[in-house]
């Protein structure tokens, strides 16, 4: 309870600091292959012209969590400054030989699969740490996974702003409606961070979604 | 679904777990009696679920033993609630019995990848798929 208590200050007293310097702590988070670094490089590519991290087909591709320091985005003549946070998506399993499915060596498999399951632990720590977060979902994917549903129930629980980007909607499969059923308490924008879609909505939302960081 | 290899045979074993048996838990002693089973090999049928931090936790322990553990490659957890999109009213009404009698109206699939493949879910039902042996 003390420990609880003393968390929630001293979270307090850092959110007081960002503010002060007028940052807020933008995290990025979702299952793996959702296109988490995707969409935080197109950001960073349009307002600081330079990427966040590398992505890749292969899943677990962000093994550790990706910083971005005073983003500054405007809209309709507004101005904001984030520090952008990607962090590792979030699985319950996670198979070595999946990865050498995509060509690499048993000994790089293994080594990816370790990185993978500390990255996961390194995400679900920052959760503490965010003052908004943006739920990246491949929305041409099941939305109903368990993994969706803890990291959504985690922020709930924190009381963290939440906003989710329904991506990949170039994508056939894509069915933003079935996120949205998923989720119906939350907003959903659907976007293709690939092939830039739907980025208007987008930072129009990340504006709405700071406004209810408390 | 413990696996217990008789010759070529191999038993399956769906373990069958009520509210009551981690009702007066915390929310470690429920991870590791969850794990425990796991660890068995075994697939937990779990009336109820699990708390969203409590839920984030089995993925941290999960993540620790993946590579430390011979053959561990994780879990697979899904979970069916009956208050998945009810009105406000029922909402309410829910958190009121949540309350009073903890959350029991919702089933928790949980087991082992190394032997489920998948579980399906969607608003109404789960589907647990297993791998071919």
């Amino acid at each position: 309870m003390m420990m609880k208590k003393f968390k929630e200050f001293t979270k307090k007293l850092w959110m007081k600091f960002f503010k002060s310097q007028g940052q807020v702590k933008l995290g990025f988070y979702g299952p793996p292959n959702a296109g988490k670094t995707s969409l935080a490089n197109k950001i960073c590519q349009d307002w600081l012209g330079e990427d966040i991290g590398s992505v890749s087909k292969i899943p677990h591709e962000t093994r550790n969590v990706q910083f971005k320091e005073k983003v500054e985005i405007e809209k309709n003549g507004k101005k904001l400054e984030f520090k952008l946070i990607d962090t590792p998506g979030i699985a319950t399993k996670i198979d070595y030989e999946e990865f050498l499915q995509f060509g690499l060596s048993k000994k790089e498999a293994h080594a990816r699969a370790k990185e993978a399951t500390q990255g996961i632990i390194e995400s679900i720590k920052w959760l503490d740490d965010m003052d908004a977060v943006v739920i990246v979902l491949d929305s041409s994917e099941n939305p109903y996974s368990q993994v969706n549903i803890t990291i959504i129930g985690n922020l709930a629980a924190r009381n963290i702003p939440v906003l989710i980007v329904a991506n990949k909607i170039d994508l056939k499969k894509s069915d933003i409606k079935k996120v949205e059923a998923a989720f119906p308490e939350y907003k959903v924008v659907g976007i293709s961070a690939k092939n830039d879609e739907g980025m208007d909505d987008f930072y129009d939302e990340v504006f709405k979604l700071v406004k209810r960081v408390k | 679904m413990a696996v217990k290899k008789e010759g070529d045979k191999k038993e399956l074993t769906i373990h069958f777990m009520p509210y009551s048996e981690i009702a007066k838990e915390d929310g470690l002693a429920r991870i590791k009696k969850l794990m425990g089973l796991i660890l068995e090999n075994k697939i937990i049928i779990l009336q109820g679920r699990l708390k969203p931090e409590e839920e984030t936790k089995l993925i941290e322990t999960t993540m620790t033993l993946i590579g430390n553990l011979k053959g561990f490659q994780g879990v697979e957890i899904s979970t069916l609630s009956g208050n998945d999109n009810q009105s406000a009213f029922d909402k309410v009404r829910h958190n009121i019995a949540r309350i009073l009698v903890g959350e029991q109206d919702a089933i928790t699939l949980i087991g082992p990848a190394t032997f489920i493949k998948e579980i399906k879910k969607d608003p109404k039902k789960i589907e647990l798929m297993l791998k071919r042996r």
